[in-house]
């Protein structure tokens, strides 16, 4: 025997007092059937999470243009993605909803599988070989990433910016620290949650009342209790509260995603409100992301020219914008944060022909300039798909009446498919660039 | 070392790799304040969150447990339909804490046009309907119980 197994043997009969002794840990819910069956719901979830957050960020178009990029400095973690499409019309809408949305619903199922296996914190001695000691440092990163991840995206869709970093880069390469973490813990756990999930039968679980509920059988990684007390709440008590939990979530917030009638059933969600800004125009109003206050717009008058440079550069006056062909698009605002101003009818003059006017190249990406002072997302660059995409359009009405000055007003740009924030409002400055080569 | 160790060994020299290249980009902009979210994160919730809601519960039962009388309302137990109501009510009240505390006012405004006023008494409202839900539940079970 080794000095240092001497010493983990010596270590692990003099453990602390309090949660480092198994007699601390008493629920007879606690075992690896009830540990697995979470992680069911949670590997496909964590799994759906990471690819809607990455189609995410390949939405914003980031290796387009730098001013597109949030995360400059990203390297290997995504200059591989390819370009987002302009259509159809409801893919960002329906990846944001789903990725935020999701978010919400496995917050209680993280939750539940935290509290099955915490006793394993407490585990002592803390690692009997290297291996665990690497092992248990990797989980630091799997715990600490997975609430990491959900504490800025739900601090983040309420605005609530209390923190020193950037949210864009937290969330995004805290996301690739996480997903390492979890690629490893999957491999090393899969075989344990199916042997646990064969252990017990769902169907049997979810017929035994509290009155029958005992511990699971001991197990070599001590999830079971060494001294379990009776049972207070069933196997199918607690997975149906967690379940409750996840429906009220999503029932009190989807709403506000799919919008129309349904965003009054969103009570609790950011933009479950509907929306009155004064504006006499529209009727109803819908969500606005940054009004025209907060972005530093001042009223619009006659003299606004939108600048438009290409092959040949121009200046356009809203009149001389209006007396164009006028394109029609029913398309959403889709946000980031998972919500949406639902199908809105837009009405101005196609990208396309904008291009057409100042004989820029049919592959010309497209750099939009907001009036916008200071904030971020004051410009954006668009590729050629999204220019020349049918229903891209620099709007000048929605809904029947001239934009008002919280949407965008003289002009701002919409295009299917595109994060919400580069949907440019306030446009000063258009200018067409040739791809290169 | 098995060889099984080895090969683990191995997985998590690839994943802590793979972990470093984004963590020191996570890192890059505040060390320090950046990382004592991560940490601090995972932390909170286990030496605070968990601890907080554990001992409650912990409490509540052995009060129950001690008082075996004050535990049935006609036959019936009734701490799970406290438990239930109270850790919905919770996790929305822990989800949308900045809402309905008005902690980031400011910046929802300016960013919605809207008041964060409504979320306060919305989750209160909230709160009150599971909890009625919940007491009727109880109710009628009470009543099923008490028939022969």
């Amino acid at each position: 025997m080794s000095v240092l197994d001497r010493w983990v043997n010596r270590a692990a009969d003099h453990p602390p007092p309090g949660p480092f002794r198994a007699g601390f840990w008493r629920s007879p819910l606690r075992g690896p059937w009830f540990t697995a069956i979470l992680s069911v719901a949670l590997l496909p979830g964590i799994t759906l999470m990471f690819l809607t957050g990455l189609a995410s960020y390949a939405a914003y178009n980031p290796n387009l243009a730098p001013g597109n990029d949030t995360t400059p400095d990203k390297g290997l973690l995504g200059s591989w993605l390819p370009g987002w499409p302009a259509g159809p019309f409801w893919l960002y809408w329906v990846n944001q909803g789903v990725h935020v949305t999701l978010g919400l619903v496995l917050i209680p199922v993280v939750l539940a599988k935290l509290w099955s296996v915490l006793p394993k914190l407490f585990e002592w001695p803390p690692a009997r070989s290297v291996t665990q000691l690497v092992e248990r440092a990797s989980l630091l990163l799997l715990v600490g990433g997975a609430v990491f991840e959900l504490v800025t995206g739900v601090m983040n869709i309420q605005y609530y910016y209390a923190w020193p970093f950037g949210f864009y880069q937290a969330h995004y390469y805290g996301a690739w620290v996480f997903i390492a973490a979890f690629v490893v813990h999957v491999a090393f756990r899969l075989r344990t949650m199916v042997g646990a999930l064969r252990g017990r039968s769902l169907r049997a679980e979810l017929r035994t009342p509290v009155s029958q509920t005992t511990a699971e059988e001991p197990d070599p990684d001590h999830l079971v209790s060494a001294d379990p007390a009776p049972a207070t709440i069933s196997r199918r008590g607690a997975l149906g509260m967690v379940a409750a939990g996840s429906l009220t979530l999503v029932g009190l917030s989807v709403g506000q995603t799919i919008g129309g009638v349904t965003r009054s059933t969103a009570l609790l969600a950011p933009r479950g409100q509907t929306i009155g800004l004064g504006s006499q125009e529209l009727k109803p109003d819908f969500q606005v992301n940054k009004t025209a206050a907060e972005a530093g717009i001042d009223p619009v008058g006659a003299s606004w020219r939108l600048e438009l440079n290409g092959a040949a550069n121009t200046s356009l006056s809203r009149p001389q914008l209006l007396a164009m062909p006028q394109h029609t698009a029913r398309l959403p605002i889709a946000c980031v944060e998972g919500w949406s101003t639902g199908l809105q009818t837009w009405t101005g003059v196609r990208l396309a022909d904008l291009a057409t006017k100042v004989g820029a190249a049919p592959d010309s990406s497209l750099f939009v300039e907001s009036l916008q002072r200071g904030g971020g997302f004051g410009s954006a660059t668009l590729s050629a798909d999204q220019v020349t995409a049918a229903d891209a359009l620099l709007a000048l009405q929605v809904n029947g009446a001239d934009l008002t000055i919280d949407h965008g007003f003289p002009a701002r740009v919409v295009v299917p498919a595109l994060p919400g924030v580069h949907n440019t409002k306030w446009v000063t400055r258009m200018t067409f660039l040739p791809a290169r080569g | 070392m098995t060889r099984r160790e080895g090969v683990q060994l191995l997985a998590l020299l690839a994943s802590f790799v793979v972990a470093g290249y984004a963590g020191v980009r996570l890192l890059a902009g505040d060390v320090i304040g950046t990382g004592a979210w991560f940490v601090g994160s995972a932390v909170v919730h286990d030496l605070v969150l968990f601890p907080l809601y554990a001992g409650i519960d912990a409490a509540l039962v052995m009060l129950l447990r001690r008082r075996p009388g004050w535990a049935t309302v006609a036959g019936v137990r009734w701490l799970n339909y406290l438990r239930v109501p109270a850790v919905i009510s919770g996790l929305l009240l822990l989800v949308w804490s900045p809402l309905i505390l008005r902690v980031s006012d400011g910046a929802y405004h300016a960013a919605s046009g809207l008041s964060a006023q409504p979320f306060l008494p919305r989750w209160f409202a909230v709160t009150v309907i599971l909890f009625a839900i919940s007491a009727v539940t109880l109710l009628v079970r009470a009543l099923q119980s008490a028939e022969p």
